[in-house]
């Protein structure tokens, strides 16, 4: 890495930690349960929200009520957006005539937004009318929400003593709505709009091109293959409400992209400034959670335990990802080069000009560390060990930071198999937080240990059983390309390699695995918090296990490598690493 | 019984029986109990399978290299196998030594708990809860039960392996009799408390055979545990399959991994290590209580024994000596020490108490005065009672007395008498320093106090500092004033004390502290004592203690030495110790096998993976067979680390992990590396390789 390369890093991450820490104490201020200053502004929308539904936001749920209500919820605003797709042209805001989706890629995307994956096998610009678009704008901001509840009822869980009460869903819900995405959405879209976001509901506009585009276009004349010349020299450009979808797009880490190209089109992400913004808008309120969470156990020490485990997890992703963009394809260095030596630009091929090797390979680990799936470059032509870390980052389970509310709690379960076998190791039932680790907590991890890999395993492995359908580069990379799209989906992050084209059984076995790798793993989340909000909290002594140190942050990180990583390393073995050698090897002929 | 005598880690004969029945547990049935090595079962029968298919037609794995792969796992099996078998053959031996005590014997079964009641002879089988017998002088007794009627020394031996009898007698504390022990003189009337097959012997056979065994709570989590990481690594190796197929037909070239290979990376991917020790472990821990003459009631309690964070201890017996002793006389003003030790010499004579008789030993060592025989001296006795709380001597119109300060005070007011302030002063004075004062008069005319003093039991200072290491409160319970009370507890080194205690008060603390999440032990042994030892979250029963105390503990303790309780913790903890230890051991071995399978097993396709061969194993047959030799034997190895249990030193919790984390974490990392070349080292020296 370069001294320019470093400098972004570290201001990159310098920023992003010095906002999320007040935005964090902020959040936890929002859901400690006693009235704050926001109130004053916005509770009037708040209180506008109860009439509305009809909530009782004094009445307490117990994890059932609270995970059925969660379920319910997802599940019907997951039936209007599958008709809002299917029935698009008959319905307004959309100027552009666009048909319904078909049935398949509408399941998969319902499904996508719903869990904040939001996985496209679409392009947004060639499928979707405007409305649809704003539908899915509503589930960008709703899963985070959703994301943030669940993580609240677990928090819940250990603050709480001899309960059967883990919240109110729906205030939990509304909460992190009115105080926390709408006004910081509200505030980035402003940005957004000032910096050249389009934000209309005119139609695609034709425009001439300052000179006509000639070309030879393949045709059949009479069964036999041959070219015809063509001249264009009108283009159209999308638009639409882009602004309001991208700034919770980035901030909800929902990462589904208003236009097919995603934030490396420039009407998503027009200028450095906004690409500064976006590329923190990732991260900020995962990172920003770890404090939430400090603040709400009464412990600080425990968010910067968790924030240190998940922030040593990403940094050295990112140093490989742009370490290895940066020495590029050897084979490709040598053309441009003509010797041995490392093309300075790195390795820019699926890269805007733009942002090159540095602001690319920052954005690939950003956004699969977090859960958010953005991409400003096409990940399919990275490096296959470029390539290889937001794979890893996903296949952790997106616990380095993750998703909104999602990446956090996955990360509690992994203390709490961590807890478990390090607490064994001092001779103490394992305790967290006061709370006693048990059969039932255990069972509940399995779960969630268990749920990612087998999902990604058995729908890579039903892929290509089926002969690997879609995929355009065959060999180890076309393996990748199945492999990244499944882990993607079934860790909710929803960034796509690309080079897969969506085939029916992708749609629906991606729409599967999305639903189970959410709800498969939030429901035994909210069981374990109902389980630890019913018991006593034991006094800290000697005697504990400290959860706070660095000891502990280490074998944080080193369990969830070999529990949660490791199940993948034969398959990354078959796909990028064994690329990687090979063509290594093929400079060395 | 040869208890308190570690018997040998690897007994030849218990080694020996042990190896029989490492093949006889080989059976379905047996096996499905334990998920992780269930598995490995499949997959030794797999394996064989794909054998035998292999001889008979040629496949491009050679039949040997198959069966070698299915030796070793079978092997795995064999050797989990051979440790529980080892576990339960030391639980056994003991069993055995504890039945020859449960020979049916003829009892004389009573009508009347009287003597010469109508009696007849009954097999002990046939005797039942309520029914009285009679045992006189070299007879055993025949069942539990309890002393209605007569004193008697009983030969406990063969329970405690204490040679030295003891006293039970009828009513008080000393009254429970336990079935299998033998009345050495006298008599004793027993009242049957339990049904044949009931009994503590029975119960304690069962618990060291092991045979009753449930799962504890923490051993249930942990096999949740290792059967999810079982199952994500079978999907791992099952998914392998159709990508290594998919990646030849891609690649043209190759052939797909073979099956023997998934299996073998299954079952080193597999927690066997911890899986195939972990009833051994288990059973072990309770063997280990029993070494330390504790008898567990359920493993629950031996794991909860682990967990506590807060110790009950009764001031006497345990943190002091039995009794007090004189240490001081302080004379009144005005009277000469002399006269004031003499009286209380006097008073002290024929108190055959220890008090009494350490009052006696210290005027005549300190004042150098002559025992006086009561007799001589023509004087009357007078003893102590619950109502005067005074005892003395009438010699002639002398009247000497001495008691607790409050009962003499209201003596000599009675009789128009002064208390002077001095004394009152003095016994103050006493009593802040943890000591109990006696006050002596003569008439109406007080002579002084006597110091007795709680002597506090060398050592128990340091085991208290070490408790606090561990993150254990320690309470000292005594029915002493709160004055005396926390001079005791500043002088021993507890926590916490509970002065003036009852029944009632030590049954409210328990529950008040387990309110606030702590985990508590005790120790009992009087009746008063089995409301607290119920609520206690680990109780241990004193084995001279009542028939109530011990049902209501969930441990015994052999020797009823309340100390103990500080080991039973040890035990516990250990316990819980070696499961992570060797969990962390077995998962962190992973690492390794990826780097011994992983580019063996692709290098049919792609042989570039070979770059991650960095042990240099010769061929990828002998890095696959080294891989599951390793993980065969290193449950050998730790065999001895199950039984014994990890070492344990009291040191704070994050001490503990720091060491425990370098040797079983970061040495799980490093020992396969060197354990595995080294086997394949020696694969290739023998040319298997």
């Amino acid at each position: 890495m370069t001294t320019n390369q470093w400098i972004q890093l570290i201001v990159c991450l310098g920023v992003l930690v010095a906002l999320a820490i007040p935005l964090g104490l902020y959040i936890a201020k929002v859901f400690n349960g006693t009235s704050f200053w926001g109130e004053k502004w916005l509770g009037w929308l708040e209180r506008f929200f109860y009439r509305l539904g009809g909530i009782n936001p004094q009445e307490e749920m117990d994890w059932k009520t609270y995970a059925l209500a969660m379920v319910l919820f997802s599940f019907i605003g997951g039936i209007l957006l599958y008709l809002q797709m299917r029935l698009q042209a008959f319905l307004p805001l959309n100027p552009d005539h666009q048909l319904a989706v078909p049935r398949a890629v509408s399941f998969n995307t319902m499904v996508s937004f719903v869990t904040n994956t939001n996985f496209q096998f679409y392009s947004g610009e060639t499928t979707l009318s405007y409305l649809s678009q704003m539908a899915l704008t509503v589930q960008n901001f709703i899963s985070p929400a959703v994301g943030i509840a669940i993580l609240m009822a677990l928090i819940r869980g250990f603050v709480r003593k001899e309960s059967k009460h883990l919240g109110n869903f729906w205030v939990d819900v509304i909460r992190s709505l009115v105080y926390i995405l709408l006004p910081l959405s509200v505030i980035f879209s402003g940005i957004l709009i000032w910096q050249g976001c389009p934000q209309t509901f005119r139609g695609s506009q034709k425009v001439q091109l300052v000179s006509p585009l000639i070309y030879n276009q393949p045709v059949t004349v009479q069964g036999r293959n041959t070219t015809q010349p063509m001249t264009i020299i009108h283009q159209s450009i999308a638009l639409g409400p882009v602004a309001s979808q991208e700034a919770i797009k980035m901030l909800g880490t929902n990462g589904g992209g208003y236009f097919n190209t995603n934030s490396a089109h420039p009407f998503e992400n027009p200028t450095p400034l906004t690409d500064l913004l976006e590329l923190l808008a990732i991260l900020i309120i995962p990172v920003a959670l770890c404090f939430t969470f400090g603040s709400l156990v009464n412990d600080m020490r425990q968010g910067w335990t968790v924030f240190a485990a998940m922030f040593i997890l990403l940094v050295p992703m990112i140093y490989c990802c742009i370490h290895f963009e940066q020495v590029g394809n050897p084979l490709l260095n040598r053309i441009v080069t003509g010797s041995t030596k490392q093309n300075p630009e790195g390795n820019m091929v699926g890269k805007e000009v733009r942002f090159g090797v540095t602001d690319s390979s920052l954005w690939a680990s950003f956004t699969t560390a977090s859960s958010n799936g953005s991409v400003n470059a096409m990940l399919d032509s990275f490096t296959p060990m470029g390539g290889l870390v937001p794979m890893w980052l996903m296949m952790l389970g997106e616990v380095s930071f993750g998703g909104i509310g999602s990446g956090l709690y996955g990360m509690i379960v992994f203390i709490i198999l961590t807890v478990f076998i390090a607490g064994l190791m001092v001779g103490r039932t394992p305790e967290y937080l006061g709370k006693k680790i048990q059969a039932f907590e255990m069972k509940m991890t399995s779960i969630v240990i268990l749920i990612p890999p087998l999902l990604v395993l058995m729908t890579t492995a039903i892929s290509v059983i089926c002969g690997g359908q879609g995929v355009l580069n065959p060999g180890a990379h076309g393996f990748s390309e199945i492999l990244y799209a499944f882990t993607s989906m079934t860790n909710n992050n929803g960034s796509a390699f690309a080079g897969l084209s969506g085939t029916t059984l992708y749609n629906l076995m991606g729409g599967i695995a999305m639903w189970m790798g959410r709800f498969g793993i939030a429901i035994p989340v909210l069981a374990m918090a109902g389980s630890l909000v019913q018991k006593k909290n034991i006094p800290e002594s000697t005697g504990t296990l400290p959860t706070h140190t660095p000891l502990f942050v280490f074998i944080l990180v080193a369990i969830v490598i070999i529990v949660g990583a490791l199940a993948f390393i034969p398959a990354l073995a078959l796909g990028p690493i064994v690329e990687q050698l090979k063509m290594i090897a093929m400079t060395m002929h | 019984m040869e208890q308190g005598k570690p018997r040998k880690l690897f007994d030849q004969q218990i080694a020996r029986k042990a190896m029989v029945e490492s093949f006889r547990k080989l059976t379905p049935a047996h096996m499905v109990r334990n998920p992780v090595m269930f598995t490995v079962y499949i997959g030794s029968l797999l394996t064989t399978g794909l054998g035998l298919h292999a001889l008979l037609s040629h496949g491009p794995t050679s039949a040997g290299f198959i069966f070698a792969i299915a030796l070793w796992l079978w092997f795995t099996v064999i050797f989990s196998n051979f440790a529980e078998a080892m576990a339960e053959g030391r639980g056994k031996a003991q069993a055995d030594t504890l039945r020859k005590n449960r020979q049916e014997v003829k009892a004389h079964q009573l009508e009347r708990p009287e003597k010469n009641a109508k009696m007849r002879e009954i097999l002990s089988g046939d005797l039942r809860k309520g029914d009285w017998v009679l045992v006189e002088t070299d007879e055993l007794i025949p069942a539990d039960g309890e002393a209605v009627v007569g004193v008697a020394m009983v030969d406990e031996s063969a329970i405690t392996g204490e040679s030295a009898p003891v006293v039970r007698e009828s009513g008080g504390d000393r009254s429970a009799v336990t079935g299998g022990t033998r009345v050495i003189s006298d008599w004793l009337i027993v009242r049957i408390s339990s049904n044949p097959g009931e009994s503590f012997l029975d119960h304690m056979i069962s618990m060291v055979e092991g045979a009753k065994r449930q799962k504890t709570p923490n051993e249930i989590a942990l096999n949740i545990l290792l059967a999810a990481l079982t199952i994500v690594f079978l999907i791992v190796c099952a998914t392998l399959l159709p990508f290594s197929i998919y990646s030849v037909t891609m690649a043209g070239a190759g052939h797909p991994i073979a099956i023997t290979v998934l299996v073998a990376l299954f079952v080193c991917l597999a927690p066997t290590t911890i899986g195939g020790l972990l009833s051994a472990i288990g059973i072990a821990g309770m063997d280990r209580m029993i070494q330390a003459n504790v008898v567990a009631m359920s493993g629950r309690a031996v794991e909860a024994a682990g967990d506590v964070d807060m110790l009950l201890l009764d001031k006497t017996g345990t943190i002091t000596l039995g009794n007090r002793q004189a240490s001081e006389f302080i004379p009144a003003e005005g009277v000469k020490i002399q006269e004031l030790a003499e009286a209380a010499q006097l008073s002290s004579l024929s108190d055959e108490t220890p008090e009494g008789r350490s009052i006696v030993v210290l005027a005549k060592e300190k004042y150098d005065l002559r025992g006086h025989e009561i007799h001589e001296l023509e004087a009357t006795f007078v003893p102590f009672t619950a109502q005067t709380r005074m005892s003395g001597v009438d010699i002639g119109s002398r009247k000497i007395r001495k008691g607790a300060t409050d009962a003499i005070e209201s003596y000599i007011q009675s009789q128009g008498g002064n208390f002077p302030k001095d004394v009152q002063q003095g016994v103050e004075a006493v009593a802040r320093m943890g000591g109990t004062p006696l006050v002596v008069a003569d008439g109406l005319r007080v002579l002084g106090i006597i110091h007795l003093k709680d002597i506090v039991k060398g050592g128990i200072q340091e085991r208290f500092a070490e408790l606090r290491r561990m993150g254990i409160k320690t309470v000292m319970i005594t029915g002493d004033n709160p004055l005396t009370a926390a001079a005791i507890a500043a002088e021993a080194g507890v926590d916490d004390f509970l002065a003036q205690a009852t029944p009632e008060t030590k049954l409210q603390l328990i529950r008040e502290s387990q309110k606030g999440g702590r985990l508590v032990a005790m120790a009992g042994d009087g009746t008063n004592d089995a409301p607290a030892l119920a609520q206690a979250d680990v109780a241990v029963a004193m084995n001279t203690g009542t028939q109530a105390a011990k049902e209501a503990g969930n441990m015994v303790d052999l020797d009823s030495n309340p100390t103990k309780l500080i080991e039973v913790v040890k035990i516990g903890k250990q316990l819980l110790m070696t499961r992570g230890a060797l969990t962390t051991f077995s998962i962190a071995n992973d690492i390794s096998k990826y780097f011994a399978i992983i580019p063996a097993a692709f290098a049919p396709v792609y042989p570039e993976l070979s770059v991650f061969n960095i042990m240099h194993l010769a061929t990828p047959q002998s890095a696959i067979l080294s891989a599951v030799i390793f993980n065969a034997l290193i449950i050998v190895f730790l065999v001895p680390l199950a039984l014994k249990g990890v070492q344990y030193r009291p040191a704070s919790a994050s001490k503990l992990l720091w060491n425990n984390f370098l040797i079983y974490g970061v040495g799980g990392l490093i020992v396969p590396f060197i354990g595995i070349k080294l086997i394949d080292m020696i694969l290739v020296a023998l040319r298997l390789a």
